[in-house]
């Protein structure tokens, strides 16, 4: 019979690469519906930009904070679509998971972690938002909508961003027992009002004074605020910019230890 | 003897004021076919998950292949093959890759794995099907395939859990030819069910469970023989007239079961005890004199049928 020392050796491996096993998985499994990625990745850019940068601007002939409507709108823009893949990858594929395939539960049959599915999980999605965000900062790039040296830096803050708002959904979900409208509320009533109030098409000075602080605790409006200082220069104070990071990160940070929180207690009851 | 694969004692699981498991013993030796036996919600799947390591247990002591599930949980993992009670298998993913991206859990380079998958396709016998989806495949196929998966990493234990609960006569019957060549191969199985033939068919040595305890412990032939007659005549009178000839026909046989639909005579000569009914002039509808079998060693110590 194998020791109880050689079998700990063994599963060493597993042990340090565990989570890099769950992003290979993830990555297998989006060859699957890639198509819907890269369609989805090209489409969304251009209809927006198409709608908005062209359509819309035309109302707006002097533009916002010094620069033509399409300059100011196209970072919020990138940030809402790639923020609205983190609410949609935090919601149904982690409940699916726990409840109608169960994957979790035959991941945690084997030697990895429910921490390490959790780990595995996110950097997959953190290479699907870079993607995507990718995609989408060249489009507008190619219409002439951001600069090309510091415009790519919208590229990790929609990542951080799309983070702040997958994270705590991840952990929401990984404690529902069953969908039986929650993701449909949450998709109404938080991601929705979010897009619309968090200065995406306008400044958030135009809003009323009562409803500004949906923007305030918005991840969207302080990931679009970043994106805006890093593509056409300081906007706002100094102590602002530093305070949408620390916004984003505590989100993203907090949302990841109850995810992973969320994870353990449900895989090991 | 060698070192058990499974020592439980006294092991308790309780979920908040609901005890799933009340202080079970038991050992399980090397290349042993262990079977717990069971209704629904005796607490077998619960003892399931305490040896696979994915739930923690309340109190008692548990060593799997010598190690504390619940410190050392990713490390018996990696030595364990467990087929659940419901198929979780990646849907997003077609036939052979389930088996490859699963054996990297493990650890397994790109390399064995491949290899691994196309022999366990063939045991399967579903090589025809490596790039077929998951969904569209058969219930017995699903199940051959969560069996394939659990042996990708060549476990020294397979823990089953109701292997073939819903799944059709042929389809079992394929599926214990497989299991039995596991078996005879010299792997540890350990298999809960409520199928009385099932657990005859599977194992060298049974608990029967019951609200979570442990109500008879042994071989199928053991338990048969300590807890019933060698054989059984069932009777049928009709459900509104069952009762009533039970009363007369008491003496007969050494004990009896009254069920909704049937008398249960326990007897040692099944055929002698009919001719004696009817002789007595209690001519029942129907009768059949058939072996005893785990099912009524369930009845008599739980006084319960174990499918309900």
């Amino acid at each position: 019979m194998t020791s109880p020392a050689e079998i700990t050796a063994k599963a060493a491996k597993p042990r340090r690469w565990g989570w890099w096993y769950i992003t290979e998985l993830r990555l297998r499994e989006m060859k699957g519906y890639l198509s819907y990625v890269i369609t989805s990745s090209f489409g969304n850019p251009i209809i927006y930009l198409l709608a908005l940068g062209v359509g819309l601007a035309n109302l707006v002939p002097q533009g916002i904070d010094g620069v033509p409507f399409l300059v100011f709108v196209a970072p919020a823009m990138l940030m809402s679509t790639i923020l609205s893949v983190g609410a949609e990858e935090g919601m149904y594929p982690v409940l699916s998971g726990f409840k109608w395939h169960k994957v979790f539960f035959a991941i945690h049959a084997t030697p990895i972690t429910p921490g390490q599915i959790v780990a595995g999980f996110f950097v997959h999605l953190g290479i699907r938002f870079a993607f995507t965000a990718g995609i989408f900062y060249l489009a507008i790039l190619a219409f002439g909508a951001v600069p090309l040296d510091t415009g790519w830096l919208m590229i990790p803050i929609a990542i951080l961003g799309a983070f702040a708002i997958m994270t705590p959904l991840a952990a929401y979900a990984a404690q529902l027992e069953d969908d039986r409208g929650q993701f449909a509320l949450i998709q109404r009533m938080v991601v929705m009002p979010m897009f619309l109030f968090s200065g995406t098409f306008f400044p958030i000075s135009e809003i009323p004074d009562w409803l500004e602080w949906v923007a305030w605790i918005s991840p969207l409006w302080h990931a679009s605020q970043l994106g805006r200082v890093v593509s056409y220069g300081t906007i706002e104070p100094l102590w602002l910019t530093v305070l949408h990071v620390v916004v984003l990160v505590v989100f993203a940070a907090v949302g990841a230890l109850l995810t992973r929180r969320a994870f353990i207690k449900r895989l090991t009851r | 003897m060698s070192e058990p694969v499974i020592r439980a004692v006294n092991i308790v699981k309780k979920y908040d004021d609901f005890v799933a498991v009340n202080g079970i013993s038991f050992e399980v030796a090397r290349g042993e076919s262990f079977g717990l036996l069971g209704p629904n919600g005796a607490g077998k799947s619960t003892t399931m998950k305490m040896i696979a390591a994915v739930s923690t247990r309340t109190s008692g002591d548990l060593t799997v292949l010598g190690l504390d599930p619940n410190t050392d949980g990713p490390a018996i993992r990696s030595q364990l093959g467990v087929v659940p009670q419901e198929d979780n298998l990646d849907q997003e993913l077609r036939v052979r890759e389930n088996l490859i991206t699963y054996g990297r859990f493990f650890g397994m380079s790109h390399a064995e794995v491949g290899k691994r998958a196309d022999e366990l396709l063939e045991f399967a016998q579903l090589s025809d099907r490596a790039k077929a989806k998951v969904e569209p495949l058969s219930g017995g196929m699903k199940r051959r395939l969560t069996i394939a998966r659990s042996l990708m990493n060549d476990p020294q234990m397979l823990l089953l859990d109701e292997p073939t609960t819903g799944l059709d006569p042929q389809a079992r019957h394929i599926l214990w030819d497989r299991l039995f060549r596991l078996k005879e191969n010299g792997t540890t199985l350990v298999l809960t069910t409520h199928y009385m033939d099932e657990a005859e068919q599977l194992s060298d040595r049974i608990i029967v469970v019951d609200k979570g305890e442990i109500m008879a412990e042994g071989s199928p032939a053991y338990l048969i023989r300590t807890y019933s007659t060698r054989e059984v005549l069932e009777v049928r009178y009709g459900s509104d007239k069952n009762a009533a000839i039970a009363k007369k026909i008491a003496d007969v046989g050494e004990r009896q079961e009254i069920l909704p639909d049937r008398i249960l005579i326990y007897s040692a000569d099944g055929e002698r005890d009919l001719a004696e009914i009817t002789a007595r002039g209690h001519h029942p509808t129907t009768s059949l004199v058939r072996r005893s079998s785990l099912e009524d060693v369930f009845l008599r110590l739980t006084g319960r049928s174990l499918i309900e």
